[in-house]
């Protein structure tokens, strides 16, 4: 069977309390669910038999800046077995800027987490060690936000003296 | 040829000892290799026989700063790797030189963004800025030779200034 038909129809039958977005454009599946269930799909879609998405990508976000469920958090996944790439996605909204973490799931998912909480500002809950990735650890910006100035806050970063 | 030729029969010569100190000094540059990214690549390349830093008397790339006179930053600095650079600085001895090497170093380049350092002038006190991104190998032999002209130069009294060697008294 197709993986494509396959994905949606077993996470519908599994969870046929949560509804999945799917779109499948230029050939890549995206499937859109809310966040409060990203764990147990996550768990699911790595440990079922048939699925075995086994390697996580990237775990990155968007940032809509005017919309009303402001960030997007995107996860690309990809199954060995399969050779099948899959992208998740969920919203999250500016009031209460946090995800649960799927670290636990995969463990590649640790710094890609960080990067992004680094970034966007996304609380990763249950994350093991969310620290900043790039940024200085004392800095209080988040620079892939879109109100953030391209040449930065002056003075949030200090230099060394002369 | 060579000194040889000053000696004479006699076997001395009269002059300076800023004079001769500047000679020896500026023939005997030893670079602290502050390779960050690409321009390391080219700095890396000027140490080997085609383009041969050994022929100014730099082949010496000494990778712990305190046996090092010459810092060339080679590479983008962003602001968190600032200090390092800096503490690196301060651990060589003086009298020291600096090159700011390409464009990334000299101004930020093509990186204007909240990250980057524009320019290491900010925090450092360069004698050359070297163009290019990244230079050649010899745009750098000619920025060494340039610092090697400017450390022929120098003088003594122009280092009564230096602070005092920080040396620690108590065990």
């Amino acid at each position: 069977m197709n993986l494509k038909e396959l994905v949606p129809q077993k996470l519908k039958e599994k969870f046929p309390d949560v509804s999945f977005y799917i779109s499948d454009y230029k050939d890549e599946l995206t499937i859109k669910f809310d966040k409060k269930n990203v764990v147990s799909v996550c768990k699911y879609l790595k440990e079922d038999d048939d699925l075995q998405f086994n390697y996580c990508t990237d775990v990155t976000a968007v940032d809509w800046a005017k919309r009303k469920e402001r960030f997007t958090v995107v996860y690309n996944i990809f199954s060995m077995k399969n050779n099948f790439r899959l992208r998740l996605k969920s919203d999250v909204d500016e009031s209460d800027c946090a995800i649960d973490s799927v670290s636990l799931v995969w463990g590649s998912a640790n710094w890609h987490e960080r990067e992004t909480f680094d970034m966007y500002g996304i609380k990763f809950n249950n994350h093991p060690d969310l620290r900043r990735m790039y940024m200085p650890e004392e800095f209080e910006y988040h620079p892939l936000r879109k109100d953030f100035p391209l040449m930065g806050i002056p003075g949030s970063l200090p230099l060394p003296k002369k | 040829m060579g000194l040889e030729s000053y000696l004479k029969e006699s076997g001395f010569i009269t002059t300076k000892l800023d004079a001769i100190i500047g000679w020896a000094r500026k023939n005997s540059v030893w670079p602290m290799p502050m390779g960050i990214s690409c321009c390391a690549i080219e700095m890396m390349a000027v140490g080997d026989p085609k383009y041969d830093i050994a022929r100014f008397g730099s082949e010496v790339m000494r990778f712990t700063p305190r046996q090092c006179d010459l810092m060339i930053v080679a590479g983008t600095v962003t602001y968190k790797m600032a200090p390092v650079v800096k503490k690196i600085f301060d651990q060589m001895p003086d009298p020291k030189w600096v090159i700011a090497m390409g464009a990334c170093t000299s101004s930020g380049g093509m990186y204007r963004s909240y990250s980057v350092v524009q320019g290491i002038d900010q925090f450092l006190p360069v004698d050359i800025y070297l163009a290019g991104c990244p230079p050649r190998p010899d745009n750098l032999l000619y920025a060494l030779m340039k610092i090697q002209d400017k450390i022929g130069k120098t003088k003594a009294a122009e280092f009564k200034n230096l602070p005092e060697l920080n040396v620690i008294q108590n065990n």
